[in-house]
């Protein structure tokens, strides 16, 4: 008898993994010649949320760039939980950031009292447009630039108010799953709470991404991850996924690519901004 | 006893510098004027290199899209620029230049490669290399505002036969393989390589699939390869330096990080490349078995030397 050597099963329905140590120095680099190389801007604006996207982004940004160059802003609404605000200061308190906080009840509530109807996805994206409101106010106070912290699950997902979480010029996470955010977390020392707890929006009390979604990160990364491999949806269900899954993930995928664009321009001469006339976004 | 054959070897050793360049975006002058402080810097050195090497777009940045037509230049006012720069600082030092740059051809446009000779006031164009595989897939787009090379050619310079491949031109096997035949005894490799691919061990996926071509190649043809990669992030993606010096062996012998923009030196003797090909003689197996390779009729028509007429009585 011969030793048969089998070749070691694919691990096809797992998430994609990371390099940690790779990862961060590429993305401290990234920070470092976007912000100082290509616009001299030294500082930075993270909004934090508590949640572990935007502490990664923070911590990311003060390996940078310097802590005392990081500044924090904790923007709670009147109905945020107090948990966002503590798991926040960790992070402040960890890196020893420069820390902010813009209560948005007011300014929520300002528009909101004309609106008694708006409904918890209305209220939540109001929320979220004023926070960007504040980011981009804070960077022009202190001459820095602001921070994305949309990963690459929610921006696939379409799990993000357009034109509000997603507008920062910069954002060093974008092209990482949500799994490979808690991997890179664990990596860069963020504090243990902020990985380890449900992730949410906070826009609502109780409120959680997987609930929202229907589906777990973990599940969702690995599928995702497959379907911009190129596997069809029967591909996938024959390799082990789940067949409400898949078309879970699909069916939102599918519905969220214009959210992923700049508006829709009517194209009327062959001068027409980035589809004829072409230039690079650091040229 | 006889002595041993001598052979003239007097530009066998390559005093080699890659400058790993970092440009900003579409500043041609501006960095024309850094590399002149580069410059000043190699000139220093002693002794000084006699061939320098630049990256892909070493002068502009990669990705300019629609803004190529405005940064692409003769091959003769590229040449000057450089000369320029080298004479600024070293009048009188003899050097071998190569390096990328987006190339006019009276309104068509290619990603090239040249290499320039500087003799005293003298200035010969060497060579120069049109880009022949023009990624157009993912990120890339060159194939949209580029047209490609027609030709690989190898070259003769005072340091032996030379050929320049263009980024992904090393890709495919067969470039090498073809600049081998032809003569090249070293390969220049300009590049400017987006990097990606995170899940690996050590490294980024790219940059190691990068350093397995450089050895493969150069191991299996018995070359010098001088691999000078662009570096600096242009817009979320980072070029991946990693600028390097591959023996006939297949080792690197010196590699540049990744990131920033470095000076990479080495001494080169090209006779180590006799020493590998006797040691591996792949190259000589390959051109004693490459006619029989291409007469197979099974090689689509395109790939086969035309038959000979056959005769009709």
């Amino acid at each position: 008898m011969l030793p048969v050597i089998e070749a070691p099963k694919e691990a096809f329905t797992s998430p994609p993994r990371i390099n940690g140590a790779v990862t961060t120095e590429w993305l401290v680099a990234f920070l470092q010649d976007e912000l100082i190389v290509r616009r001299g801007i030294h500082c930075a604006v993270v909004g934090l949320s508590g949640g572990v996207d935007s502490a990664v982004t923070a911590f990311l940004c003060a390996r940078a760039l310097g802590p005392q160059n990081v500044y924090a802003i904790r923007m709670p609404y009147k109905t945020s939980s107090p948990s966002s605000l503590s798991d926040a200061r960790l992070v402040v308190d960890a890196l020893g950031l420069v820390e902010q906080t813009v209560d948005i009840t007011a300014a929520v509530d300002g528009y909101l009292q004309f609106e008694p109807g708006a409904d918890a996805r209305r209220r939540g994206n109001v929320m979220a447009r004023v926070r960007m409101l504040v980011l981009f106010d804070q960077s022009a106070k202190y001459s820095a630039l602001p921070i994305g912290t949309g990963n690459k699950t929610e921006r696939l997902l379409g799990y993000f108010t357009w034109h509000a979480d997603d507008t920062p010029p910069v954002n060093p996470i974008g092209d990482l799953y949500k799994t490979q955010v808690w991997e890179l977390a664990r990596c860069l020392g963020v504090p243990a709470p902020l990985i380890e707890k449900a992730p949410s929006a906070d826009l609502e009390a109780d409120q959680t991404d997987e609930a929202d979604l229907g589906i777990t990160y973990a599940k969702a990364d690995a599928i995702l991850a497959r379907i911009l491999e190129g596997y069809s949806n029967a591909q996938l269900v024959e390799r082990g996924f789940r067949s409400q899954d898949v078309e879970l993930v699909r069916k939102r995928l599918d519905g969220t690519h214009w959210k992923r664009h700049l508006p829709t321009t009517a194209m009327l001469t062959n001068t027409a901004i980035n589809e004829f006339y072409l230039r690079p976004v650091d040229f | 006893m006889e002595p041993p054959v001598s052979l003239d070897h007097s530009s066998a050793r390559i005093r080699a510098a890659i400058v790993q360049t970092k440009p900003r975006k579409g500043r041609y002058r501006e960095n024309l004027e850094e590399l002149g402080t580069i410059f000043a810097q190699l000139g220093a050195l002693n002794p000084a290199p006699d061939l320098v090497v630049l990256p892909e777009a070493a002068m502009t940045g990669y990705f300019l899209e629609g803004a190529v037509y405005e940064l692409a230049l003769t091959p003769q006012q590229f040449a000057a620029d450089l000369a320029h720069a080298w004479r600024g600082v070293n009048p009188e030092l003899p050097v071998d230049l190569a390096a990328g740059f987006f190339e006019n051809d009276a309104g068509t446009y290619h990603n090239s490669a040249i290499y320039v000779q500087l003799n005293g006031s003298g200035m010969e164009i060497l060579h120069v290399h049109r880009k022949m595989f023009l990624p157009t897939y993912g990120v890339f787009d060159e194939e949209r505002f580029l047209s490609r090379g027609r030709r690989l050619q190898t070259f003769e310079t005072r340091f032996g036969r030379v050929a320049m491949l263009i980024c992904e031109d090393v890709w495919h096997a067969i470039m090498p393989t073809i600049a081998a035949i032809k003569g090249a005894r070293l390969l220049i490799v300009p590049s400017a390589a987006p990097g990606r691919g995170i899940e690996e061990e050590a490294d980024l996926g790219s940059i190691a699939r990068w350093g397995e071509i450089l050895r493969a190649t150069a191991a299996e043809h018995g070359v010098f390869v001088l691999y000078a990669g662009l570096a600096g992030f242009e817009g979320g993606k980072g070029m991946t330096g990693s600028s390097c010096v591959v023996d006939p062996h297949g080792r690197i012998v010196v590699q540049a990080p990744a990131l920033g923009a470095q000076i990479v030196r080495a001494d080169i003797d090209m006779r180590e490349v006799e020493l590998a090909r006797a040691a591996l003689p792949l190259l000589g197996d390959l051109e004693a078995v490459l006619p029989d390779l291409f007469l197979d009729d099974e090689l689509p028509l395109p790939y086969r030397p035309a038959a000979p007429a056959a005769d009709v009585h």
